[in-house]
């Protein structure tokens, strides 16, 4: 996904004279061709992500649309008053591509476990959220972002996932896509959690015969209100699955959406996600999926509950 | 330095003073000291070096001024007021509900403001950013970016002057108004910045130093950046006297920001100014 992200931004940076490519110290040879070709508008500026910030505002300012590239938590924590002030504040159209939203770093520790970033980003004004769910969902979507006009964080997630995706979707920044029609039961889920609801609406057709859907929202902001307004009223159960705390995270938006538009439907919700704790564990990003519950068993077994 | 710095007034930089007073009162709160020590510094990038149109305050040849310490808005919202970018009347709003003209200067309500600041520490990464553009689509504005001495303590500021100097952005010029006192107490008191000169000079700047409140000087160093081919990014270090113009007020941290002006103050502020 991480590749495709990149490679797309290259692609897009060869038509498009006002993209530019900002990363602070990644690993050797990344979007070394961009370098090579386009060295007037490739910068890498070293371990100082709050000037990064600032400078792709900067350049914002004069016209330019900067991607700015590193992990996901230097580009969320470390220089979050700049994204607020300098990005959102002058709503400028800088794209903040975090590399390893969620547990993608398990091994490297909470340091570089992006737990919270959509939580914080989500309350910022002005700042929209893509989470893609597969490396064809992430071209579609980086592809799309040249037409927006905003900020935009669009997070990188696991490596060499599974495609659940096809082209002839419609991917739009700001539009849900229906993985799966529901019956009684639907997930709304974000980001690579679509494919673990995906298999578990699989598993749960074939074992209990109970119909599931599967809503994916790859924007977490701003919610497609219009899709999650039509199949709300239909369903009986809701579970909303995200990589992210449940503390201010892509359930708490639903259920804030839920609150104001729906209350009477509000019951129906639950959440799936990761609990206010940090991760105390290594491993792979896999085995802290099932550390922390965000797996197919345990969807299944809160539809089941 | 601080005696040598005793530059009498003339009667336009009483004027701009005027204004901010003004405000100041009709608000009865502001960044007193903050904006006074500025003044001459603005005056002069206004008056004598940079190119402006109040007409279309996004020209694309516009030189780019970025009040990095916003706080010192009500300087730079009366040279642009001066300079017709807005009508005077806006300084009886100051700080009102729904005035343009707030405590920290805001580029989508005041024509002229280049960028949002008041959260320190911004304003150079902006620039250098600017700076990179300007050079990228060959455009030979200039950018002049003002930051106040307690604002260096933000480490952004040291982030953004690494990637001035790995781009040669002879472009760029960093102001400091060294005012020698931030918020809570002189600058050397709360975390000195000294050798300040020779930070700049080993980060790679053409460092020069000058009295911030004589005008033949600002005016020489500003336009020396201007006209001369240097590959070497720039530094100013202006030496400003806080609350200047203002006896109570020079060198008094008390007056970084004031509010409640007593009847004595208001008396003795307005007569500094005949």
């Amino acid at each position: 996904m991480r590749n495709k992200c990149l490679d797309t931004i290259y692609k897009l940076a060869q038509n498009n004279k006002k993209i530019i490519f900002i990363g602070s110290d990644l690993g050797p040879n990344v979007l070394d061709t961009f370098k090579k070709k386009i060295p007037s508008r490739f910068f890498m500026e070293g371990v100082s992500e709050q000037a990064i910030v600032g400078i792709a505002a900067g350049m914002a300012m004069e016209g330019y649309m900067p991607f700015v590239n590193t992990i996901s938590t230097f580009l969320t924590r470390r220089c979050y008053e700049q994204i607020v002030i300098d990005l959102c504040l002058h709503n400028l159209p800088v794209k903040l591509v975090g590399n390893g939203g969620g547990l993608v770093y398990a091994p490297l520790g909470p340091t570089h476990q992006a737990i919270e970033d959509i939580s914080i980003m989500r309350v910022i004004p002005n700042m929209a959220i893509v989470a893609p769910c597969d490396s064809i969902e992430m071209e579609m979507l980086v592809k799309d972002s040249v037409n927006f006009k905003s900020p935009l964080y669009i997070r990188i997630a696991k490596g060499g996932e599974d495609i659940i995706s096809s082209k002839k979707e419609k991917f739009k920044i700001g539009k849900g896509i229906l993985k799966k029609k529901p019956g009684k039961i639907l997930f709304i889920s974000t980001g690579v959690m679509t494919q673990i609801a995906l298999k578990a609406a699989v598993e749960i057709e074939k074992n209990k015969k109970l119909k599931c859907g599967v809503l994916h929202m790859a924007t977490i902001k701003p919610l497609d209100e219009k899709i999650l307004s039509l199949w709300i009223p239909r369903v009986e159960k809701i579970i909303t699955i995200e990589e992210n705390v449940l503390a201010g995270g892509f359930g708490s938006s639903i259920l804030e959406f839920v609150s104001t538009n729906f209350s009477n439907h509000a019951g129906k919700i639950s959440r799936l996600g990761l609990q206010d704790q940090f991760i105390d564990k290594y491993g792979s990003q896999d085995e802290l999926f099932k550390d922390n519950g965000l797996t197919v068993e345990n969807l299944c077994n809160l539809v089941l509950k | 330095m601080l005696k040598e710095l005793k530059v009498k007034l003339d009667s336009r930089s009483k004027l701009l003073r005027k204004s901010i007073v003004r405000a100041l009162f009709s608000a009865n709160r502001g960044h007193f000291g903050s904006s006074m020590s500025l003044v001459e510094i603005l005056r002069v990038l206004y008056d004598n070096v940079v190119f402006f149109d109040c007409k279309n305050p996004k020209h694309e040849k516009r030189d780019r001024v970025i009040l990095s310490k916003g706080h010192g808005c009500l300087a730079l919202y009366a040279i642009l007021a001066d300079k017709n970018f807005f009508k005077i009347k806006e300084f009886d709003t100051f700080l009102k509900l729904n005035s343009i003209l707030g405590g920290h200067p805001e580029s989508s309500k005041v024509p002229g403001i280049e960028a949002s600041t008041g959260a320190l520490g911004h304003g150079l990464p902006l620039a250098v950013g600017i700076a990179l553009s300007l050079k990228l689509k060959k455009n030979n504005s200039k950018v002049y970016v003002i930051l106040g001495d307690g604002e260096l303590n933000e480490g952004s500021n040291w982030e953004a002057m690494m990637s001035v100097k790995k781009h040669k952005l002879d472009n760029l010029k960093i102001i400091i108004d060294y005012n020698k006192i931030q918020s809570n107490d002189f600058v050397k008191n709360v975390l000195d910045l000294e050798p300040l000169n020779k930070k700049f000079s080993s980060f790679g700047f053409d460092v020069s130093e000058v009295n911030g409140h004589s005008i033949s000087e600002l005016k020489k160093n500003f336009l020396n950046f201007k006209n001369k081919k240097t590959k070497k990014s720039s530094v100013t270090i202006c030496h400003t006297i806080k609350g200047k113009g203002f006896k109570e007020a020079e060198n008094n941290p008390n007056w970084h920001h004031r509010n409640s002006f007593t009847k004595d103050e208001v008396k003795i502020i307005n007569k500094s100014l005949l």
